[in-house]
C-alpha cells in the first residue's frame, strides 16, 4: 500500500497532522480538530489525491483517555482508487468541547453521517445544516454509543402495561441463564472505578459480571439452573 | 333445535348467543381475516414468502392485507419494535375495530428477541394485547401457519387467553426424515444411529454407559 | 362541452394549492423498510421532503460490544436481512483480516457461492417487491418462488433460509454438502427462466415503463457526492463494483461483468439488479467448476477454528482450546480495521477496533444503503407523490442496515 497519501498529508499540514500509520494495510492520519476541515478539503481538491467519495464516518469512544471521543472518517478516490482513514480527537470527560466542523459542504454525502454520530455520540458538528437526532427519537436523553451509556436503559416513549392490565405474566426471561453466555472476560463499565464496589479491581485489570450480579439482585432463574457444566474454570461459583 | 335468547353481535365471549350461533360466528370469522401486515424487519421476508404460493396462507382465508387499520381484525406485528416505532403501533392498534387479534410473528415481536438494549421494545405485550406468540428467528412459515390455526382455534372457540406456538414434536421417532438417504435406514440402523447419539451427548454431560 | 382533445394551456390546468403535510409511514405498505417520509405537498407535487429512519435501530454496534467476535455473527445476519451471507462473509473477511488470516481456497469458493446466491435473492426480492407496488402482483409472486429455491439450498447447506449466520472467523460452520453443486445447477437454470418470464411480462408493458422510466434520476456525479454505491451507483454510470475494484476472496479469478445503466432512472436501477442476477449466476457457476470437492474449509488455527467434539471430550488440550474459544473469545490483536466487500446495495464496509481481548470495542458497520436513503429525498422532491413508490422501491432500503 502506497503511503503517498499520508507522506503528501504530513508535508502539507505538518504539525497538524499528529500520528500516522499504516496497521492492517489502511493508510491513517490522526489530525487536529481545528484542522479538520481544512485536512477534508485538501483530500478533496487536490488533483493526486482526489478523494471524491465520503465513505463513512463514526465515532469511537476512549473514556479512558482524553480527548475522549475518537471521530474516524474513511475516504476513498473513485479515480485513484486508494483510501485513507482520518481520526480527530474531542471531547473531554463530560464530552464538553465535543465539537468539530461539519464536512457537509465537502462532500454532501457526510449529511446523515455526521446526524448519526451526533445522535449516538454526542459529537456536535459546527456548520451542519439539520443537526438533530436519525436514529433515535427526539425525545430520547443521552447518547447510547457511548460507553457509560448502560445498553439495557429503555426510555420508553409510552407506559409499559401492567400485569394487572394483561391479566397474564409480561415478564419474559432474558435469553441467557445465569450460568449460559459469555459472563468471563467483559469489563463492567459502570463500576470499574467505585470505591464501594467490592469487586472493583486494580485498573487494568478485567473481571466478569455476572448478569443477576449486576444489580446485586439474586437471579431467580438461578434455582432452577441446572447444574453447571464440569469445565475447568479458576473462578467456577456453584450456581444453585 | 334450542330457541336462541338475546343476540349480541360482538365478541363472542360476552354474547348470550346459543352455542349454534357462536360456532357460526367463530367459523365466519377465523375464515375471513383480514390481516394487516405491520412489518418492519427479517421476519417481513418469512411474511412474503407465507403469502406466496409455496406457504400459501390464502388457503386459510387470510391473505387479504389491508392497508387500513380500521378495515383490519388481525394485525400482524412482523419483526423487531423500536421504542421509537411502539406509539405507532399503538396507534395503529387503537385504530382497529373491535373484534380484533393481534399474532406476534417472530421472536423480536414476542418478547424483544436477542436485542436486549435501549432501543428494542422486549415484546409487543407490552404496548399492545396479543393473542398468539409465534417463535423463531424468523419463525419458519410453517410454525406462523401453525400460529394461524392456533388463532383460528382459538376465534373459534372464543378464547383470549394468549397462547405461544410450540415446535411439533415427532409422534414417531424418526418418523420426520431428518436427513437425506435416512428413509433408507432400517429400523435397526435408526435405532444403533439414536443410540450412538445419545451416548455421544451423555458423553458430554459426563455421564458414563458402562 | 368541450371536445375531449382540445389542448388546454399548462396554466389553466393549475389548481390552487396550499401546501399540505402528508405523513407516509412508519407503518406503509410502500416502505421497503420502516421509514417515514414527512411530505409538503403543493397538489401532486412535492416541495420537501423529510426522510426519517431509525425505526428499526436495533443497537447493533453497542450489542456487539458485549459478546465476543464470534457472538457478532448473528447479529450481521440481520443487518442486510435479504442477503445475510454476504454480510457474514464481510464481516468474517473484516475480522480475518485484522487476525492476518487467510482461509483455505476451497472456503474462499464456497464463500463467493453462498454470497452470490444471497445476492440473487436480494435482487428477485428487490425487483419482486417493486413490481408488486406498482400493481403487478404476478411478477412478485413468480419472483419469490425463485427466491424459494434460492432459500432451499440455502437452507440444505446452513440449516436456515434467513439468518443463516453460518459465517465463522476462519471458515464455514460446515463444509458443503455433497449435493451443493448439484443442487445449485438445477436450482440457476430455474430461476434465470423465471427471471425471464418476469422480464417479458414486465418490460414491454407500457405502464410499467412510462412509471419507471425517467422517474428519480440522478446523475453519476451526484450519486458519487452523495456516497452511493452498488446498483444505484452502477445504474447512473460510475461502473464502481468493489469486486472488480478491489477483488476480494476469488473474484479476480472468475470472469463476470458488471452491469452500468446510461441515465440514472428508476428503470436502470430495475435492469442493472436483474442483470446482476445473470452475472451472479455465471459467477457461481464457475465457482462450482473450480471449488475442490475435498479438503479443509477452515483455516487450521487454533486461535479461531474450535476444535473438533471428538478432541474436545477426550484431550485436555482441546478441551481448553475450545473453553477459552467460546468463553473468551477469539482474541484479535489490537488495532482498528476497516474491510469491505460488495453488499447486496453496494459497498458494506466494517470498521472493527479491538483493544486484544475476545471481545469486540467497537463494530462498525457502514451500511450501503444509509447514504442511498439519504439521497431518497434530493430524487423525490420536485417530483409527483405516485413517484415515490417506484423510486423508494428502486433504492432497495433494508431497514435492518440503514438502522443497524
Amino acid at each position: 500500500m502506497s503511503k503517498a497519501v499520508l507522506e503528501k498529508l504530513k508535508s502539507k499540514f505538518g504539525a497538524a497532522v499528529l500520528e500516522t500509520h499504516s496497521d492492517f494495510g489502511d493508510d491513517t492520519a490522526l489530525v487536529t480538530s481545528q484542522s479538520w476541515k481544512s485536512v477534508c478539503e485538501y483530500l478533496r481538491d487536490d488533483a493526486t489525491l482526489d478523494f471524491d467519495m465520503f465513505i463513512d464516518m463514526c465515532a469511537v469512544d476512549y473514556p479512558t483517555r482524553l480527548p475522549r471521543m475518537e471521530v474516524v472518517l474513511h475516504l476513498y478516490s473513485t479515480t485513484r482508487r486508494h483510501r485513507v482513514r482520518l481520526k480527530t480527537r474531542v471531547g473531554d470527560e463530560d464530552m464538553d468541547g465535543a465539537e468539530v466542523d461539519s464536512v457537509t459542504s465537502v462532500w454532501s454525502g457526510a449529511n446523515w453521517f455526521e446526524r448519526e454520530v451526533y445522535d449516538l455520540s454526542g459529537v456536535t458538528f459546527r456548520g451542519h445544516p439539520d443537526l438533530r437526532r436519525i436514529l433515535m427519537y427526539p425525545e430520547f436523553q443521552g447518547h447510547p454509543l457511548r460507553k457509560d451509556y448502560p445498553a439495557q436503559k429503555t426510555q420508553p416513549l409510552i407506559e409499559y402495561r401492567t400485569e394487572a392490565d394483561a391479566g397474564v405474566p409480561l415478564e419474559k426471561q432474558a435469553p441467557f441463564r445465569a450460568d449460559e453466555g459469555m459472563s468471563f472476560g467483559r469489563m463492567d463499565w459502570l463500576h470499574r472505578n467505585d470505591e464501594e464496589n467490592p469487586t472493583a479491581l486494580p485498573k487494568g485489570v478485567v473481571r466478569a459480571i455476572k448478569p443477576h450480579e449486576q444489580n446485586g439482585n439474586h437471579d431467580p432463574r438461578a434455582e432452577h439452573a441446572e447444574p453447571a457444566q464440569t469445565l475447568p474454570t479458576p473462578n467456577q461459583k456453584d450456581v444453585s | 333445535m334450542a330457541p336462541t335468547n338475546t343476540l349480541t353481535l360482538e365478541g363472542s365471549e360476552k354474547g348470550f348467543a346459543t352455542t349454534r350461533f357462536d360456532a357460526l360466528l367463530g367459523w365466519a370469522r377465523k375464515y375471513s381475516l383480514f390481516a394487516y401486515p405491520f412489518v418492519t424487519a427479517c421476519c417481513g421476508m418469512e411474511f412474503m414468502a407465507l403469502t406466496s404460493p409455496r406457504f400459501d396462507i390464502a388457503r386459510f382465508g387470510a391473505e387479504a392485507p389491508r392497508f387500513s387499520p380500521r378495515q383490519a381484525d388481525l394485525l400482524w406485528v412482523v419483526g423487531t419494535i423500536s421504542q421509537r416505532q411502539a406509539p405507532a403501533l399503538r396507534r395503529i392498534y387503537e385504530q382497529m375495530m373491535e373484534p380484533k387479534y393481534v399474532l406476534a410473528f417472530g421472536t423480536c415481536a414476542s418478547c424483544g428477541g436477542f436485542y436486549d438494549n435501549y432501543t428494542t421494545v422486549p415484546g409487543i405485550d407490552k404496548v399492545i394485547p396479543c393473542d398468539v406468540y409465534v417463535p423463531g428467528c424468523p419463525p419458519r412459515p410453517e410454525a406462523v401457519l401453525d400460529g394461524l390455526m392456533l388463532l383460528q382455534d382459538k376465534i373459534a372457540r372464543g378464547d383470549r387467553t394468549p397462547a405461544i406456538v410450540k415446535p411439533r414434536t415427532d409422534p414417531v421417532p424418526g418418523l420426520v426424515q431428518l436427513r437425506r438417504g435416512d428413509d433408507q435406514l432400517t429400523i435397526d440402523e435408526r435405532e444403533a444411529r439414536m443410540k450412538a447419539e445419545k451416548a455421544l451427548r451423555d458423553l458430554g454431560r459426563g455421564i458414563r454407559h458402562e | 362541452m368541450e371536445p375531449i382533445d382540445l389542448e388546454l394551456e399548462e396554466g389553466e390546468l393549475e389548481l390552487p394549492a396550499e401546501p399540505m403535510h402528508l405523513n407516509m409511514g412508519p407503518s406503509h405498505p410502500a416502505m421497503h423498510g420502516t421509514v417515514r417520509i414527512v411530505l409538503e405537498l403543493s397538489g401532486e407535487t412535492i416541495v420537501k421532503a423529510d426522510v426519517q429512519i431509525g425505526y428499526l435501530h436495533r443497537g447493533f454496534e453497542k450489542m456487539c460490544e458485549r459478546g465476543t467476535w464470534a457472538q457478532v455473527f448473528p447479529y450481521v445476519d440481520r443487518l442486510n436481512y435479504v442477503s445475510p451471507m454476504l454480510n457474514n462473509v464481510g464481516y468474517a473477511l473484516a475480522v480475518e483480516k485484522m487476525c492476518g488470516i487467510q482461509v483455505p481456497d476451497r472456503c474462499q469458493w464456497y464463500r463467493m457461492a453462498l454470497g452470490e446466491l444471497a445476492r440473487i435473492s436480494d435482487h428477485l426480492t428487490c425487483t419482486g417487491a417493486m413490481a408488486m407496488e406498482l400493481g403487478a402482483f404476478t411478477p412478485f409472486l413468480w419472483f419469490v418462488k425463485a427466491r424459494e429455491m434460492v432459500w432451499d439450498i440455502l437452507e440444505e447447506e446452513t440449516g436456515a433460509r434467513l439468518t443463516h449466520s453460518f459465517g465463522r472467523i476462519g471458515g464455514m460452520a460446515a463444509p458443503p454438502t455433497k449435493d451443493f453443486k448439484e443442487l445449485c445447477h438445477g436450482a440457476l437454470k430455474q430461476i434465470i427462466h423465471i427471471v425471464e418470464e418476469g422480464e417479458k411480462m414486465l418490460l414491454k408493458n407500457r405502464i410499467f415503463i412510462d412509471r419507471l422510466e425517467n422517474v428519480g434520476i440522478i446523475s453519476g456525479k451526484d450519486a458519487v457526492a452523495l456516497s452511493w454505491t452498488g446498483p444505484c451507483l452502477r445504474a447512473s454510470g460510475v461502473a464502481y463494483d468493489v469486486r472488480k475494484a478491489h477483488p476480494y476472496l476469488k473474484y479476480d479469478e472468475v470472469d463476470f461483468e458488471v452491469p452500468v445503466g446510461k441515465v440514472g432512472d428508476t428503470m436502470d436501477r430495475f435492469l442493472v439488479r436483474l442483470e446482476e442476477i445473470r452475472q451472479s449466476k455465471r459467477i457461481i457457476e464457475q465457482v462450482l467448476e473450480r471449488m475442490p470437492d475435498d479438503g479443509p474449509v477452515n483455516v487450521n488455527d487454533p486461535r479461531v477454528i474450535l476444535p473438533e467434539k471428538r478432541d474436545v471430550y477426550t484431550t485436555i488440550e482441546a478441551t481448553i482450546q475450545h473453553f477459552k474459544l467460546v468463553m473468551e473469545g477469539a482474541k484479535v490483536p489490537k488495532g482498528e480495521c476497516y474491510s469491505y466487500t460488495e453488499g447486496g446495495n453496494g459497498e458494506l464496509g466494517f470498521y472493527l477496533v479491538s483493544d486484544g481481548s475476545g471481545t469486540p470495542y467497537r463494530v462498525r458497520i457502514r451500511p450501503p444503503c444509509f447514504p442511498i436513503t439519504a439521497g431518497l429525498s434530493k430524487l423525490i422532491t420536485g417530483n409527483m407523490l405516485s413517484d415515490i413508490v417506484p423510486t423508494f422501491g428502486s433504492l432497495n432500503m433494508i431497514g435492518g442496515e440503514c438502522d443497524h
